[in-house]
């Protein structure tokens, strides 16, 4: 069973973080690697928290029901560490995204192999 | 072709290593680290029933601090990128045609609900699941909805810079009135109240709602800017 889970959440994120990595080197499109940006950073937040996991954990929250007892926590450290990556991660989606939005305003496509100006 | 060999020669070592190190590391085994710690501070002297918000605020409030900067850089960096001169040609992306009654009225009852459960979020960012990150960004959910339905709703950007920098200039008073106060910067320096009351945590509740004041509005902001500044040029509308 714990083997199933294992495979299950390490495998699904190191999946999630090479295909995010194939779009990002293999793909033309301005747009899907910015996709791929954003799939790299799903997989990297799935293997946190897996990663904080402990078996039979709740969430770290000390609500009513749960102050008085004996209740496992998961680990909370990584859940905050991933709150911050998802903000960043929006930011770098965001900014990347008007880069797109302005090279496609000048050269009038989102496809790398059109946009010559910084080859050699 | 022989790019994309290489690419997948070079995810298969990648993802080797990965495998590799991930074997390495037990699923869902307790491990002796600072999180231990962090659950037992957070609710004997913080007060905060929740441990993450707990860290988040006050155990690496600094690291939030910073992260709160990158996001303002972020939207300051958006706007100048995508800003040009409005020229006579200029459209709005929006679509002509004025939506459908149903999305209008419906709009129109749903919109409260999404900005009263965002405050909820927020306020309620040290008792229950959530916080001010995620509550601003339900906020910005709703002026999303608004701005795609509504071709006549305006975002008023002098009032989104006044919030964004009321807020964010409180979460840094706050930090440096510990300072004053003699503790160490962002230090709680409010009376805790008890845990699970709205009213606890001293200054982490306050520091989280002007967080999700401050992502509401830089989050509105960014969207309206995608939105209505990204005019296609007169020649290349066809595309």
């Amino acid at each position: 069973m714990n083997q199933l889970l294992t495979i299950s959440f390490y495998g699904t994120s190191v999946a999630l973080i090479l295909i995010g990595l194939y779009a990002v080197l293999a793909k033309k499109n301005l747009l899907k690697i910015v996709i791929g940006l954003s799939i790299i950073d799903g997989g990297l937040h799935l293997l946190f928290v897996s990663i904080g996991y402990i078996s039979k954990g709740t969430a770290p929250i000390f609500s009513p029901e749960v102050v008085g007892t004996n209740a496992v926590m998961v680990d909370p450290v990584p859940q905050a560490l991933v709150l911050t990556a998802i903000v960043i991660g929006f930011a770098v989606t965001a900014v990347a995204l008007s880069l797109v939005i302005r090279l496609y305003r000048h050269h009038n496509t989102v496809s790398i192999d059109e946009i010559k100006n910084l080859k050699w | 072709m022989i790019k994309k060999v290489l690419v997948i020669l070079l995810l298969a070592v990648i993802g080797f290593y990965l495998v590799d190190l991930l074997a390495q590391i037990p699923f869902g085994e307790k491990r002796d680290n600072v999180g231990d710690y962090y659950l037992q501070e957070s609710v004997q002297s913080l007060k905060v029933a929740n441990a993450v918000t707990g860290i988040v605020v006050n155990f690496r409030g600094f690291d939030t601090l910073g992260e709160v900067t990158v996001l303002f850089l972020a939207a300051m960096g958006l706007s100048s990128i995508m800003y040009r001169k409005k020229k006579k040609g200029d459209k709005d992306v929006r679509a002509k045609k004025p939506s459908s009654r149903i999305l209008q009225v419906g709009v129109q009852i749903i919109f409260p609900m999404v900005v009263i459960l965002g405050a909820y979020v927020f306020i309620h960012g040290h008792l229950t699941p959530g916080g001010g990150f995620q509550g601003g960004a339900i906020i910005a959910t709703a002026s999303l909805l608004m701005l795609i339905t509504y071709r006549k709703f305006k975002v008023n950007h002098n009032t989104i810079s006044w919030i964004e920098s009321i807020a964010g200039v409180v979460f840094a008073t706050l930090g440096i009135i510990g300072l004053i106060k003699g503790m160490s910067f962002l230090e709680n320096f409010l009376p805790t109240g008890e845990l699970n009351a709205l009213l606890s945590g001293g200054i982490i509740a306050i520091i989280y709602v002007s967080v999700g004041f401050k992502v509401a509005a830089e989050l509105t902001g960014v969207i309206d800017t995608v939105l209505l500044n990204n005019k296609p040029d007169s020649n290349n509308e066809n595309n």
